[in-house]
């Protein structure tokens, strides 16, 4: 099967009064149609620049990136993004706020369509009885159910998910973890998200990248996941396989806690990033 | 007679009805932990047995006497630290052992003090007002504070739930190890399975609300210290991990209302917003009306 997003030597580097950091360095990545993959890695790794520069809402200081064969330059409504805080206009119902999108994206499409299929987003995340409800009237899950089903509704080419459950309680995102396969499953939607919780990158992905920690983070290791599909929470834990793999993964995870720590205990060693980062500057 | 005994315990506000049929048994050095979602009554739970809130039914015993108000024979720690701002550390762990043993020597509330906030390696921020500390740090104060009553049973509710995935699994070894120490009655509300799993010697989950009641226990014999890692290979871990979220979300779900409805989901292809409108109104793209262009190659 063909690469449907293409990320190459993707490098962030921000300019810090120490002069630049790099904190993202030579990021490559490619992912197939349909897949879901789950980037995993310490907070302040890097991971959510790796996506925010694909939401295009972060720009590159080097590399490409090629969605379905078109070159991805700024945002767009061809990719979904579920951030970490649902991000609603606490003004407008969970109907209206998905259907600001809707009516841009479908705009020649006649109203009651438009409203279909907000309606049908909104039921589909559990939120029939709510949708004419304002943010503040919902609970939290309830809030990031809408900001699922505002990403879907757009029929975006990919889905970008930032720690979408990353401020719920383990139990709503066991909850909220369930509805966002099942709307995977259904969409074949190809879908990049962001986390540090193993056994929720464990559940839902086809392959989960480990990312090293930064600053220059790039992909450490990657890991297949073959757990048989449609999953089922109950059925993934029995799997044979779980706990080897979930334990590889903490140990990846606290391998690379340690050397940071290392790293942050003795700080101003020879600025080494700095010295690859000028290279990079001077190049671009 | 079980040391804490909660007794067919019930509490509804106004209309809505909170808790119901609440029956708990809780044995002197046990350590309980008490899991469910957001909003089902945790907190009220605890309140009830902290004596901040009174049942509308049942009867709540701590070492067979009723309990009717809140005492130092139960420490609490709770979610938002609430601590007093104004005073440092060491004052409000002193504030409250002055409550407690109002009797005491000035010199012997002071070495009180420091022995507990030493017990949560607090000394060296001692002198630290509550906004100079991080999350973390005031969440030992308040361990701290509650520990210093030497009451005969600790309540923490949620007291990991503001607190970072690191901060939470360090903070998460503390409490193991005081526990090791003391040897206290402890009851811990959590709404995380794992940490559940990590810390007590019991797991009993809270159903969703409303009306939350208690479920099934789950006893775990893994022996304290448990490692973080290693417990991965115990397979009462693995049982008990499934078992306990299959229930929560069991319970949950019953209380979906579930009607079947049509939906439609119209098919139309979303719009390139990158290129400039068409002038007028325009039909939207379906589909099934997507033309491929054939292109022969010789």
């Amino acid at each position: 099967m063909s690469d449907f997003l293409e990320l190459f030597n993707l490098t962030k580097v921000y300019a810090t009064p120490s002069g630049p950091t790099v904190i993202v360095k030579d990021f490559n990545l490619r992912i197939k149609r349909g897949e879901f993959v789950c980037l995993i890695g310490h907070s302040g790794c890097g991971k959510s620049t790796v996506l925010s520069m694909i939401a295009g809402l972060n720009e590159l200081s080097g590399g490409g990136m090629i969605l379905a064969g078109r070159e991805l330059v700024g945002p767009g409504p061809d990719r979904g993004v579920v951030f970490q805080s649902p991000c609603l206009l606490p003004w407008l119902t969970a109907f209206e706020n998905v259907m600001l999108g809707v009516d841009q994206v479908f705009h020649p499409a006649p109203k009651p369509e438009r409203r279909q299929i907000a309606e049908y987003y909104l039921s589909v995340v559990g939120l029939a009885h709510a949708m004419h409800k304002k943010p503040a009237e919902l609970s939290q899950g309830m809030r990031q159910r809408v900001g699922i089903a505002r990403a879907f509704a757009l029929s975006p080419r990919m889905l970008l998910l930032d720690e979408p459950f990353g401020m719920l309680d383990s139990l709503t995102r066991m909850e909220l973890q369930q509805v966002l396969i099942e709307l995977w499953r259904r969409d074949q939607k190809t879908a990049l998200m962001v986390t540090h919780d193993v056994d929720e990158a464990l559940f839902l992905s086809d392959r989960i990248v480990m990312m090293t920690n930064g600053p220059e983070a790039e992909v450490g290791a990657i890991l297949e996941v073959n757990f048989p599909r449609p999953r089922e929470r109950g059925a993934v834990l029995e799997h044979p396989d779980y706990y080897k793999l979930r334990e590889y993964l903490i140990d990846f995870l606290e391998v690379r806690a340690h050397k940071k720590n290392l790293v942050t205990h003795h700080p101003p060693v020879e600025p080494r990033p700095a010295a690859a980062a000028s290279v990079l500057v001077n190049s671009n | 007679m079980a040391f804490l005994e909660l007794k067919n315990v019930g509490k509804h506000f106004g209309t809505t009805e909170v808790l119901r049929d609440i029956d708990l048994s809780i044995e002197q050095g046990e350590f309980v932990a008490i899991v469910g979602f957001s909003g089902s009554g945790k907190t009220t739970l605890i309140s009830l047995i902290a004596g901040l809130l009174q049942p509308d039914e049942g009867t709540i015993t701590l070492n067979d006497l009723e309990i009717s108000a809140p005492g130092p024979d139960r420490g609490i720690v709770f979610q938002n630290y609430s601590l007093l701002p104004w005073l440092t550390a060491f004052e409000n762990v002193l504030l409250a052992v002055e409550q407690a043993f109002p009797n005491w020597s000035a010199a012997k509330k002071r070495q009180h003090t420091e022995k507990y906030l030493a017990l949560v390696n607090l000394s060296p921020a001692r002198d630290r007002k509550p906004g100079e500390l991080s999350g973390g740090m005031k969440q030992r104060v308040a361990v701290a504070r509650a520990l210093a009553l030497e009451p005969q049973i600790l309540l923490l509710d949620e007291p990991l739930s503001a607190l970072d995935a690191l901060t939470r699994a360090t903070l998460q070894e503390e409490i193991s190890r005081i526990r090791e120490e003391t040897r206290k009655t402890v009851v811990l509300i959590t709404n995380d399975p794992d940490e559940g799993i990590y810390l007590a010697d019991r797991i009993i989950p809270l159903t969703a609300g409303p009306g939350a009641t208690l479920g099934p226990s789950f006893r775990v014999d893994i022996p304290h210290p448990r490692d973080r890692k290693s417990i991965n290979h115990h397979a009462q871990f693995k049982t008990m991990r499934r078992g306990i979220g299959d229930f929560l979300l069991g319970s949950r779900r019953e209380h979906h209302q579930f009607a079947t409805r049509k939906l439609i989901l119209p098919q139309i292809e979303p719009e390139d917003l990158s290129l400039p409108r068409p002038m007028g109104r325009r039909r939207p793209v379906r589909p099934k009306e997507i033309q491929r262009e054939l292109i022969e190659l010789e």
